[in-house]
């Protein structure tokens, strides 16, 4: 189908950007790579009095490495994620999600900004923010706040951006030598949306686990590190009868959704068998 | 600025200067196809699944259906006209002949610009991960072996020819 009306307005600097918003307030979109909010108004399931475009907004771009932190803009493509020797080296976790991100030709329009701000559940950068502990800046013409990943996704599609507010930057840990990564997905092919995806991350110390953070998405309305599957890997060695606690845990942190793409114990299952393989990327990093 | 409806910009396709004035509602391919009449780019789905849109942006393959004409201000588009007539990709465009890797045809422009990402900066790669790079234009006839087939030997051509070296 066709996109409804709607009134459009070009943006070139972020204080142009916040002005619109407050004058058109919920009625305004942002629309940054559009590659969800576009399908959305072709399916007319969003209407949409205007969209304030920010691709112009220079100062929405870039990565870069600042003191112990990545600073990535966010207008950042997947595209650029992925190709960044910035992002391989210092959040390899990102490096190998963004490749799942959908398809070549949306992950170089898709924006880093738009897939956080839209949490949709199926997505995996919203989880991988959740496993890097990740730092998100939303700007308003008031001023700008900063709010952990884990705090700003509340919910199916629903984060804790106010209507006056654009997210502007995320804030990355740098990679240090104790965090190691693991990343796997299912989806019917490969870049569709993720039926069950998990990103984690663990801090390891003398082979020993001093923090795991496994964050299941797809199947889960929102992005959140599951705890019980963290508890179970407190201060334990690295072992293949860790990894098997690990599994069994996470049942306790699971509460799939029964769609078309599965049934939820069917979910839980497979669930259990990604975070067996992301456990044992953890082990044999 | 002011939000408007309709608006008036200037972009090159296929080399070629355009002046327009489109409803920002419009998207980039409905003005290509039915303002300029390069129907070589096909709308499917129109939500970015199927990928028979797919067109260049300042020589960069994106979805024509989820990129709003109005947003081509100023940049430099090309289409599978413009890159059949340059001969840029003329070795993939005969391979896929020579082994007839097409059904019906729907997909095969997009098809040819996602390759042609490819084929720029030439690498090794192997079956699954061309496959994996195409999976974005996979429709409906499910016959991709021969498509496959097509982009890994104008790659392996390519890499014989030293293309890579550009």
């Amino acid at each position: 189908m066709k996109a409804p009306n709607f009134a459009y307005l070009r943006a070139t600097d972020l204080p142009g950007a916040l002005a619109a918003l407050d004058s058109y307030g919920t009625g305004a979109r942002i629309l940054a790579g559009g590659q969800s909010l576009m399908p959305a108004l072709n399916f007319r399931l969003d209407v949409p009095e205007v969209l304030i475009d920010i691709n112009g907004v220079a100062a929405l771009t870039g990565i870069e490495i600042q003191g112990d932190v990545i600073r990535i803009g966010a207008l950042t493509r997947h595209a650029e994620l992925e190709a960044s020797a910035v992002i391989a080296a210092e959040a390899p976790l990102l490096a190998a999600a963004v490749r799942h991100v959908a398809h070549p030709a949306i992950r170089n329009r898709g924006t880093i900004g738009g897939s956080l701000s839209l949490a949709d559940p199926a997505a995996e950068l919203p989880a991988c923010m959740v496993a890097l502990e990740a730092e998100l800046v939303l700007a308003s013409s008031a001023g700008s706040r900063t709010i952990g990943a884990a705090a700003f996704f509340r919910g199916l599609f629903e984060t804790d951006r106010r209507p006056n507010e654009i997210l502007v930057e995320v804030r990355v840990k740098r990679q240090t030598p104790n965090r190691r990564h693991g990343f796997a997905e299912l989806s019917r092919r490969h870049g569709d949306f993720a039926v069950v995806g998990i990103a984690c991350q663990a801090d390891v110390a003398d082979a020993k686990v001093a923090a795991l953070r496994l964050v299941v998405f797809g199947s889960e309305s929102f992005p959140r590190v599951a705890s019980h599957a963290a508890a179970a890997a407190q201060g334990r060695v690295l072992s293949r009868a860790l990894r098997d606690d690990i599994v069994a845990a996470l049942l306790e942190d699971l509460d799939p959704s029964d769609n078309l793409q599965g049934g939820a114990a069917t979910k839980r299952q497979w669930a259990q068998i990604l975070a067996g393989r992301v456990v044992a990327q953890i082990t044999a990093a | 600025m002011d939000a408007v409806t309709r608006a008036t910009i200037t972009l090159s396709v296929n080399g070629e200067p355009i002046a327009a004035t489109v409803p920002v509602r419009q998207h980039l391919v409905d003005f290509l196809r039915e303002d300029l009449g390069l129907t070589g780019s096909h709308l499917g789905c129109e939500h970015g699944v199927c990928g028979a849109c797919t067109v260049r942006v300042d020589g960069i393959a994106v979805r024509g259906c989820l990129m709003l004409t109005v947003q081509a201000d100023g940049r430099r588009i090309e289409t599978i006209e413009g890159l059949s007539e340059s001969g840029a990709i003329a070795d993939l465009q005969a391979e896929f002949v020579a082994r007839n890797a097409l059904q019906c045809g729907f997909c095969t422009s997009g098809m040819l610009i996602t390759a042609a990402a490819l084929l720029e900066r030439p690498r090794a790669m192997s079956r699954g991960e061309i496959r994996e790079h195409l999976s974005g234009n996979y429709c409906r006839c499910t016959g991709y072996q021969a498509i496959v087939d097509a982009v890994a030997s104008v790659l392996a051509g390519r890499i014989a020819a030293g293309a890579g070296d550009r």
